[in-house]
């Protein structure tokens, strides 16, 4: 396929939304954004570091365990928002029934469950000096593994579908259930069994932490919020390219089969 | 409304006749229960302490496997298609089917249910109200089930992913159905649980039917 053939050009009365939002002109401006993300969150991610090994007290009780910290909540946090993008790209392809919302659902699931997971075993890491065990049955904990079991329900099911563009629609269908009924197991979960600490970053009072242990730990999420930015639009660019190779492909497998027949 | 019940009564038709295989589900929900023990030991204390918990796993894995019976042979028919054409809206037929299935498939396990509360020494008092629990419960089971049997419907090999998706979904019905069967001194936390169950299945109720049916018309086109 020739340059030109690959990038339709958009005619240019379109809104902003839909030029940038076009596969081929995506696959266009997202290159020029790679390498300045990388930078950003390669920054973030060591001075980040730095901050939370030689500049951020040891806990009293805990001691230097605390540090475990600084991965564990950006990654708990991310593993929720990752799901949020999947949410407003589903509404994406069932609304507009955008292909780059199909795409960029795809890609969020595997990054999710990544975080999720990445959470989960820093947080078992944690317990075991500090709660003594390395997991417990407490609310946050397990619904945090019951997030994970849903993001690979979903990557499971992308994985079975043939065509994907009916998979995207389908598939948000079932990603908006999973939004609907997060929130609710994530209640019914904290219900059943509560031993987490409460919530100590966002509260209407201010924070509880001090600022030496709340700097470390604001850089670390926005060092991580940017590396799944840069992971998402890298997973984004090989998924349009994937669907693309399996599109010539298909050409070439038709046209073999006109030549012979 | 009478398009309604026409759908229902299809559907219980055809689970009960030759080819519709309503009674597997039931054997195999004893058969689960029953086979406890062998792991657990037949300790009837212990029995008796995990019986309502063991009866609701059982339950939970006997509907998931009747679960894919729901569209599958309808949808390779075609006759969810020319269903989907009728003035009923798909929301309705969707409702139906939900109904018919609950029928044939969760109401013969709850009427088994003392059989298998024998056999985990539960007193009478527990099986009622286990009874009671499932009765509640168990809709909800079906109508997060019939979401996984749309999403899944056009995959031809799709095996487990309905139900991986799915037992996620039914954690709240599963605390809140053994939370309302614990007694003593948490008496008041089992009726909220009991009252949470019945809210989260009117919940399901409602919307589960719409988004079913969104899944069918995406996954039909």
């Amino acid at each position: 396929m020739s340059k030109n053939a690959s990038i339709d050009p958009t005619p240019q009365d379109l809104g902003f939304f839909s030029r940038i939002a076009h596969p081929g002109h995506f696959l266009l401006w997202s290159k020029h954004w790679l390498m300045p993300l990388t930078i950003i969150s390669v920054a973030l991610l060591l001075f980040g570091t730095y901050l939370a090994f030689f500049n951020s007290p040891a806990d009293y009780q805990q001691g230097d365990t605390v540090r475990i910290m600084y991965v564990h909540v950006p990654n708990a946090w991310l593993s929720q928002f990752c799901y949020a993008v999947m949410v407003m790209a589903s509404v994406g392809s069932l609304v507009w029934r955008h292909p780059l919302a199909d795409v960029s659902a795809k890609a969020a699931a595997p990054l999710g469950a990544t975080f999720t997971a990445v959470a989960l075993a820093t947080g078992a890491l944690w317990g075991a000096p500090t709660w003594g065990t390395f997991w417990e049955w407490d609310g946050r904990m397990t619904s945090t593994l019951v997030m994970l079991f849903i993001y690979l329900g979903i990557i499971a099911l992308w994985r079975t579908f043939e065509d994907q563009a009916r998979a995207g629609r389908i598939i948000a269908v079932i990603t908006l259930v999973g939004a609907i009924n997060i929130p609710i197991i994530k209640f019914s979960v904290e219900w059943w069994n509560t031993l987490h600490q409460p919530a100590s970053v966002f509260r209407p009072d201010g924070p509880t932490m001090p600022m030496s242990i709340l700097l470390p730990l604001f850089v670390m999420f926005f060092g991580f919020s940017f590396l799944f930015l840069l992971l998402h639009f890298i997973s984004m660019r090989a998924e349009i390219l994937r669907r693309r190779v399996r599109a010539l492909e298909r050409r070439n497998a038709q046209r073999l089969r006109e030549q012979h027949a | 409304m009478r398009a309604f019940w026409a759908v229902v009564k299809r559907d219980i038709k055809l689970a009960t006749r030759i080819g519709g295989d309503a009674m597997t589900v039931l054997l195999f929900y004893v058969m689960v229960g029953a086979i406890m023990p062998f792991a657990i030991g037949p300790d009837k204390v212990l029995l008796a302490k995990l019986g309502p918990a063991i009866i609701w796993i059982s339950a939970l894995l006997s509907l998931l496997l009747a679960l894919d019976r729901l569209f599958r042979t309808d949808h390779e028919d075609g006759s969810l298609i020319a269903m989907s054409q009728a003035p009923l809206p798909l929301e309705m037929i969707v409702t139906a089917k939900i109904l018919a299935h609950w029928l044939t498939n969760a109401l013969p396990l709850i009427a088994a249910t003392p059989l298998l509360a024998i056999l985990l020494n539960l007193d009478a008092g527990q099986t009622l109200l286990v009874i009671f629990t499932l009765l509640i419960g168990t809709p909800a089971l079906v109508c997060f089930g019939a979401i996984g049997a749309a999403v899944t419907v056009t995959i031809k090999r799709g095996g487990l992913i309905a139900p991986i998706l799915i037992l996620p979904l039914s954690i709240p019905t599963l605390i809140f159905g053994v939370s309302a069967l614990s007694t003593g001194a948490i008496e008041t936390a089992a009726s909220s649980a009991l009252l949470f169950l019945a809210g989260f299945t009117l919940l399901a109720l409602v919307f589960t039917p719409f988004a079913t049916a969104l899944a069918l018309k995406m996954g039909a086109e």
